[in-house]
């Protein structure tokens, strides 16, 4: 990187605040992405909205790329650098500035871990719901960045539900207050869901204003197992069919659940297809009401078993393993690549048995865990990098599945987002139109395309038509070659 | 040869960089940098292995700067073998000679080649610092301020400097024909009495000794053995490690005994991985293969064969008094290296005079990591004064604790500020309560 805007750069931030060294640098070229790997100029730890403004007139002034980063566990490439990018990273913002009781919100900084919000409130009887798997690294910046999503999205919603005012630095260096501490705000557009989910491609979150929601009383966790994957979706569906609605319904497939068990050893059962990890919370008397409604149904469907954990610690330990599934499965391959198409919930059961037979037509392993309550499953592929020929059937795989899932309703991604790993198939949710409303937004905001450029979609270039047709499609996982 | 690019590339594929590991290590804690990360390090090591970089004063300080707690290693789920590459890591560092300068490899040859190698030489060594302790040349010393004159890095080495013991462990014990019984001994175990626990605990050798025979077991303690090398494995010097290793497959003879027991969790942790280490020599790896079978840290031994609980003492006067305020600190290489964490605290349990506390981060690192707080005394600080403001915000009068290195740093992060807490080993603490009965 140009010596001159380093210089600047160290003026501004003082030299521990400015990386440089190529052995840094290494250790900033991934985030949670498998495979996808990008050496940046330079890292930078910002402690101001003021630094961040100063830094973006500069990298706007000599063109250079800005790629924003949290902790770095986007799953779809979204906090991977761009070839000689400058790497802002938030970690070193990370108060928690105010928790107002009165109004239930909270005041922070983007660098806050996710997981540090919900304790700090809970003395005050509060409670921040959105719970990522990586909820005790990820930072509350890249949630909203990404419009996390977590265990409890089915009945609490996503981190998009939480949001009620946004600090944002532009592209070209103004700052934006958009949003206010009222529940109802008709005041103009609702520019601060702009920046929601816009993976750092609009403007630099620097303070997040959260909104928070009384802690439930009382809370229940069950596990149920199943010896087909039908019958826990059936079940699922039932579950929401009568009106009920937990806070959390994952399921663990069998691959899964012995990744799980080897690592967390806290007895699940490995004699089973399908496992159902069900939770309620709320009113102490509508807790039991609901679980034992759970626990009937559970059974009418064909359950094997199904216990209730007797304590809290019990049930955290059950929550704690089911978010380590995703690294767990890395136990029996090198690589693992985890998607996250989402379908709506009555066309479960369906695109589960499709993702199993497209994994056999492909000679490809799967592994499938996710969130059942909400339709948001996370097939997983067990593979290895260096093997091409598996790669390339891995890729054909994940095609499928992703043009499935849309023809069911779905989406291509319930919550980790587009970022490098998907931007091929955004079309196939968006449309034509939708896309170009996406470029316009972008050109609006960042005209100079400094701003996490490349990510989601590319500003330029020809419309994307089907990617069916022999047409040449480079793949996702090619991409780190480019 | 290269270290990191002969190894298994399985082993360095295996870290998928999800970061579940960050906020379990110490050095990102306080840094914020992934360079200091478990990903990141591994990161580096995988770029040496692919030969992207060489194994740089940048890489090697990095290595040198991870305390090798292992916390990560508990918390990833996929299973990374961090211990083995960490030391692949430093012993790739130390191939290059990236770091030597020669004030650097000489005392390096005079620890590691020299002083380490032999018990002799370092009983020796024992007997001249004992000296100088019981003299009073040590408070003279501390009283006088002439520390104050010499470098900053041996002042602190100096406060750390353990008191040496007046008898070392009884080398050569052998199995006491009267107590126990021979027909109740259904047990034969051998006991790896240590460097440092050799020359500044051999009371916690003596206690381990007598526990176990207390338990039915016959103990011998041989003459011939060395220090377990984990001090050598840990800082690069993967070759004498194995020569350590090797005298300690001579000196016990793992074939007629049950187990081999640690009572140092950094021994223990690094004795379990004599396979690994001697897997490419034709004469040891297969005894070496029996050897990390049979090794046992004593916690562990005594609960897997259902030590006898202590009497409560309700007719003696401990009765009348109250109890004390006990708590644990999980030394690293035991609850991470070793996975063992239930087994001290049903030791401690099981204890009548005690009332059991536990300590805020008991699993988080306390600074003494090997020789770490001599070679990186500013982050060894950091973590030594995070740990005495737990012990303290819990109102403990006693730590229990089963690593020497430990015992160390806690002691004197204690001594700094003016604190009556006692430090012990839960082995000693069981062998008190037997005592009286």
């Amino acid at each position: 990187m140009d010596k001159n805007i380093l210089a600047n750069l160290i003026r501004l931030l003082g030299p521990d605040r400015v990386l440089t060294q190529k052995e840094d640098l290494l250790a900033y070229a991934f985030d949670g992405t498998p495979i996808l790997n990008e050496l940046p100029g330079c890292v930078i730890f910002p402690d101001s909205a003021a630094q961040i403004s100063e830094i973006l007139k500069l990298a706007n002034q000599k063109r250079i790329p800005v790629v924003t980063r949290g902790s770095g566990t986007s799953l779809s490439g979204g906090s991977l650098p761009v070839p000689g990018c400058m790497v802002l990273c938030t970690v070193k913002m990370d108060r928690i500035l105010n928790v107002d009781a009165a109004n239930s919100t909270a005041l922070v900084e983007p660098g806050v871990v996710t997981a540090r919000l919900d304790e700090a409130v809970q003395s005050h009887g509060l409670f921040y719901p959105p719970d990522p798997g990586s909820m005790h690294i990820s930072t509350l910046g890249g949630n909203v960045a990404h419009n996390s999503g977590g265990l409890r999205g089915l009945k609490y919603g996503v981190t998009r539900d939480y949001v009620m005012a946004l600090q944002v630095v532009l592209s070209q260096g103004d700052i934006l207050e958009t949003g206010t501490a009222c529940v109802k705000d008709v005041a103009g557009y609702r520019l601060k869901d702009l920046f929601i989910g816009s993976e750092g491609t609009l403007g630099i979150i620097t303070r997040i204003l959260m909104k928070l929601v009384p802690k439930p009383r009382a809370r229940k966790t069950m596990l149920a197992t199943f010896s087909t994957m039908q019958a826990a979706a059936e079940t699922v569906s039932a579950i929401i069919a009568s009106r009920i609605i937990p806070c959390t319904l994952e399921f663990l497939d069998r691959t899964t659940i012995h990744c799980v068990e080897e690592y967390a050893k806290i007895g699940l059962p490995l004699d089973v297809e399908a496992l159902l990890l069900m939770e309620t919370d709320g009113h102490p008397v509508v807790v039991e009401e609901e679980a034992a409604a759970m626990n009937r149904i559970a059974r009418d469907h064909g359950a094997m078993s199904v216990t209730v954990a007797k304590d809290n610690d019990e049930a955290l330990r059950l929550s704690s393993a089911r978010r380590t599934a995703f690294s767990a499965l890395a136990r029996v391959a090198p690589t693992t690549i985890l998607e996250d198409a989402t379908v709506p919930r009555d066309r479960l059961a369906e695109m589960i048995g499709f993702i199993q037979k497209t994994a056999e037509k492909y000679k490809v392993r799967i592994g499938t865990f996710g969130h059942m309550g909400d339709g948001n499953l996370h097939p997983t592929f067990l593979t290895d990098e260096r093997n091409t020929n598996e790669i390339r059937r891995v890729e054909q795989a994940f095609t499928e599945i992703f043009e499935k899932a849309v023809a069911l309703g779905g989406t291509i991604t319930g919550e980790h987002g587009v970022g490098l790993a998907k931007k091929k198939f955004l079309h196939l949710v968006t449309g034509p139109v939708g896309l170009n409303v996406h470029r316009q937004l972008k050109q609006a905001l960042d005209p100079n395309g400094i701003l996490n450029p490349g990510k989601i979609f590319d500003v330029g270039g020809p419309h994307p038509t089907s990617l069916q047709q022999g047409e040449e499609w480079r793949g996702i996982l090619d991409l780190s070659a480019s | 040869m290269n270290f990191l690019k002969d190894l298994d590339y399985s082993v360095v594929q295996q870290c998928m960089h999800c970061g579940l590991c960050l906020p379990t290590c110490p050095t990102y804690e306080a840094t914020r940098r992934e360079t200091s990360s478990p990903r990141g390090r591994i990161a580096l090591m995988r770029a040496v292995a692919d030969g992207k970089i060489d194994a740089t004063p940048a890489f090697a300080g990095e290595m040198y700067f991870c305390l090798g707690c292992l916390a990560c290693e508990t918390a990833c789920p996929a299973g990374v073998d961090y211990t083995h590459l960490f030391e692949m890591a430093r012993a790739e560092a130390e191939r290059v000679g990236t770091l030597a300068t020669p004030k650097r490899t000489w005392i390096r040859k005079i620890l590691f080649q020299w002083l380490f190698m032999s018990r002799r030489r370092l009983r020796f060594a024992g007997r001249l610092l004992w000296f100088y302790q019981k003299l009073g040349l040590q408070t003279l010393i501390r009283k006088s301020g002439l520390l104050r004159l010499v470098p900053k890095q041996l002042h602190e080495l100096e406060s750390l400097t353990p008191t040496i013991a007046n008898h070392f462990t009884p080398f050569g014990h052998q199995p006491e024909t009267r107590n126990p019984e021979p027909e109740t001994c259904r047990r034969r175990v051998g006991i790896l009495a240590g460097c440092v626990q050799d020359l500044a605990f051999p009371d916690v050798n003596r206690d381990t000794i007598y526990v176990l025979e207390q338990n039915g077991c016959q103990v011998v303690v041989p003459v011939q053995q060395q220090c377990c090398g984990s001090l050598h494995a840990h800082n690069g010097e993967w070759e004498t490690a194995k020569i350590l290793a090797r005298k300690n497959l001579d000196a016990f003879d793992v074939d007629t005994l049950d187990a081999i027991i640690a009572n140092a969790a950094g021994c223990g942790s690094h004795m379990r991985h004599y396979d690994r280490l001697l897997a490419d020599d034709p004469n040891y790896a297969e005894r070496a293969r029996i050897w990390s079978k049979k090794v046992r840290d004593i916690s562990e031994y005594l609960v897997e064969i259902g030590f006898r609980k202590p009497s409560d003492g309700k007719s003696g006067p401990d009765s009348l008094r109250s109890k004390i305020r006990l708590t644990y600190h999980e030394a690293c290489h035991l609850v991470h290296g070793q996975k063992i964490s239930k087994q001290p605290r049903i030791i401690l349990g099981s204890l009548p005079r005690y009332e059991m506390v536990e300590l805020p981060e008991a699993t988080w690192c306390c600074g003494s990591a090997g020789i770490y707080n001599i070679t990186q005394p500013e982050m060894a600080a950091q973590l030594q004064e995070r740990k005495i403001r737990h012990i303290i915000s819990i109102g403990a009068s006693l730590v229990a604790t089963a690593n020497p290195g430990c015992i160390i740093q806690i002691v004197s992060g204690l001594r700094c500020q003016g604190l009556q807490v006692r430090v012990a080993h839960p082995v000693t603490l069981l062998a008190e309560a037997y005592r009286p009965e």
